[in-house]
């Protein structure tokens, strides 16, 4: 029986979301190709997740143990999970759609000069795998043939739902001692800095307060701090603010900033390009504060308020003030 | 200290993006053309490097006679060189522009210290470029970076993940791939812009090995959620019904 191998990040000793997405993934691929998951993960707690990954179907961990393997090294780690679907002739590796995921895979396949298909959510899996992946950050769904002996995928992060198997298996682990050169520790994490971001992180605040052009400067966003302080939320800007050296690109949302999922969020003079769009399509709900009534972002959100901000946000502050 | 920068040109989209009836692209027709978000920030630090460093900071796209735009601008944001290897136009994958890249790099007259890459590319985003070019050209590589530094012969490198920074050393020659926020790209002036419009800019042709295994069928817009947004009002007075909304609806009071 092939096999479908996933790699696993922990996170906290616990396995990571988008490392549970690809599980689900792979599972869907090891469905159609009557293959069995397994899992790979680097960590000497690998022993103590083999339950959960049971649960969404992990036939096999196996657990990359090596003495020079106690920080991340992306290389290290693509030799290992190269060694590994060496050993198990791997028919598919499928990796998180994370930052990791995508670097690691990226080794992987470059060792054996194939391509990967980042960012997948759906294979129908064959000979070739069909698979519909996503492109310009989600704005756009690519339908392509994905080859090669081995295939090399990615899950689209928040986007492949996770979900448990209908039978959870009870998998033995494996411990996997790689064969590793210095070279491949070349790169290695040499220490950890804690942000010394204050407040909410946007990307798990419960709303969100955003300002674009329509702000006009810097000093706009004094009345998009107050009502995220009073709705208990974070600031957040578009590209086109950011760009204009009103707020730090830490603040960003979009293709090539934050990804946020609040409950609430509310872009003030926003138009909503597509790549901002993709930055806040997490959100369960959008109130939008724009001038024009023909802006993207108005098809896009669920109330809206047809008027300057500069009028709107002042107002709303003195408002909420009141009644707290 | 040498430095390169791989750029892309893509289309610049606005509010929706529209096929073209085969599916095969965007249709931009009435579209403008920029370079990927994190290559122009990867395109200022090469120009930063060597502006502190010394040495000559080189721009490079793959693409069709028309990415010339590009390379113009980066030469008008201070690159000292640019390249460009050209092709018919067609797309091609990231194993088969990487080698051309390695290829370029193993035969230019200047060694590059930091060899540079967005992270993705806006369009494609395929994350294998700069990681494939690093494997192909024996060089340590990360990924994903928002802080850089050069000391002596080290790049010190960190990448954003909970909570905080994970930070790399890594011995110079290097490949990083970055992320838009490690600078703010210079906005160029005019008299560079007119510089950069009469500087020579060689083409060479690589050679396209068709390695590339994966093979776009089709292109598709994702289902439109369009929502029939209520209006709460036209003009502050709209502001009792947004607090209603805040606490009946939305519960977030």
């Amino acid at each position: 029986m092939t096999v479908v191998l996933t790699l696993v990040e922990l996170d906290e000793g616990v396995p990571a979301e988008t490392s549970l997405e690809a599980l689900t993934l792979a599972r869907d691929i090891a469905g159609q190709t009557d293959s069995s998951v397994s899992a790979v993960v680097v960590s000497d707690e690998a022993a103590a997740v083999a339950d959960e990954l049971g649960d969404y179907g992990v036939g096999e961990v196996h657990a990359v143990e090596h003495e020079r393997l106690d920080s991340y090294a992306p290389e290290a780690w693509a030799e290992s999970v190269d060694q590994v679907a060496n050993e198990l002739d791997a028919g598919a590796v499928v990796a998180p759609g994370s930052d990791r995921g995508h670097e690691v895979l990226s080794h992987v396949a470059a060792r054996r000069g194939v391509s990967i298909a980042a960012n997948c959510l759906d294979v129908d899996a064959g000979e070739e795998y069909e698979v519909t992946r996503q492109r310009w950050g989600g704005t756009l769904l690519e339908e392509a043939r994905l080859g090669g002996d081995t295939k090399f995928l990615t899950s689209a992060a928040h986007e492949v739902g996770i979900e448990p198997a209908a039978e959870p298996a009870d998998p033995p682990v494996h411990s996997f001692s790689p064969s590793l050169d210095d070279d491949v520790f070349r790169v290695q994490v040499d220490r950890y800095e804690e942000s010394e971001a204050e407040g909410v992180p946007l990307g798990e605040a419960r709303v969100v307060v955003s300002g674009g052009r329509g702000v006009g400067g810097p000093d706009g966003y004094d009345q998009l701090e107050d009502l995220a302080d009073l709705l208990g939320g974070a600031v957040g800007a578009s590209r086109a603010a950011v760009n204009e050296g009103w707020r730090p690109h830490d603040d960003q949302i979009g293709q090539t900033g934050a990804k946020i999922s609040p409950k609430l969020y509310i872009p003030c003079g926003i138009s909503g390009a597509v790549q901002h769009m993709v930055g806040c399509k997490g959100a369960e709900n959008i109130l939008a504060i724009n001038t024009d009534p023909e802006a993207a972002i108005i098809q896009k959100a669920d109330y809206a308020v047809i008027a300057d901000l500069h009028d709107v946000v002042p107002e709303l502050n003195e408002t909420l003030r009141e009644t707290q | 200290m040498n430095t390169l920068a791989c750029v892309k040109r893509v289309p610049d989209t606005g509010a929706k993006i529209v096929l073209t009836d085969d599916q095969q692209g965007i249709d931009t027709s009435t579209l403008g053309f920029t370079m990927s978000p994190h290559e122009e920030c990867a395109l200022e630090e090469a120009v930063q490097l060597t502006e502190a460093h010394g040495g000559t900071a080189t721009v490079l796209t793959l693409g069709s006679e028309e990415a010339d735009e590009q390379l113009r601008t980066g030469l008008a944001m201070e690159a000292d060189d640019a390249v460009l290897l050209e092709t018919d136009g067609e797309e091609w994958g990231p194993v088969d522009t990487a080698s051309a890249i390695a290829d370029y790099v193993r035969d230019a007259d200047a060694d590059f210290d930091v060899l540079l890459f967005g992270n993705e590319s806006a369009d494609a985003g395929n994350y294998q470029v700069g990681v494939t070019v690093a494997n192909q050209l024996g060089l340590p590589c990360v990924t994903g970076i928002k802080n850089l530094d050069v000391e002596d012969d080290t790049v010190v490198a960190k990448r954003e993940v909970s909570g905080g920074e994970e930070v790399y050393e890594v011995e110079l020659p290097a490949v990083v791939t970055v992320k838009e926020g490690l600078n703010e790209p210079r906005y160029p002036s005019v008299r560079s812009k007119m510089e950069a419009q009469k500087q020579e800019v060689p083409s060479v042709q690589p050679e396209h090995r068709g390695a590339d295994t994966l093979e776009r069928i089709r292109l598709d817009a994702p289902e439109q959620e369009d929502s029939e947004a209520e209006i709460l009002g036209e003009s502050a007075d709209a502001v009792d019904d947004v607090v209603e909304v805040l606490r009946e609806d939305l519960e977030v009071l």
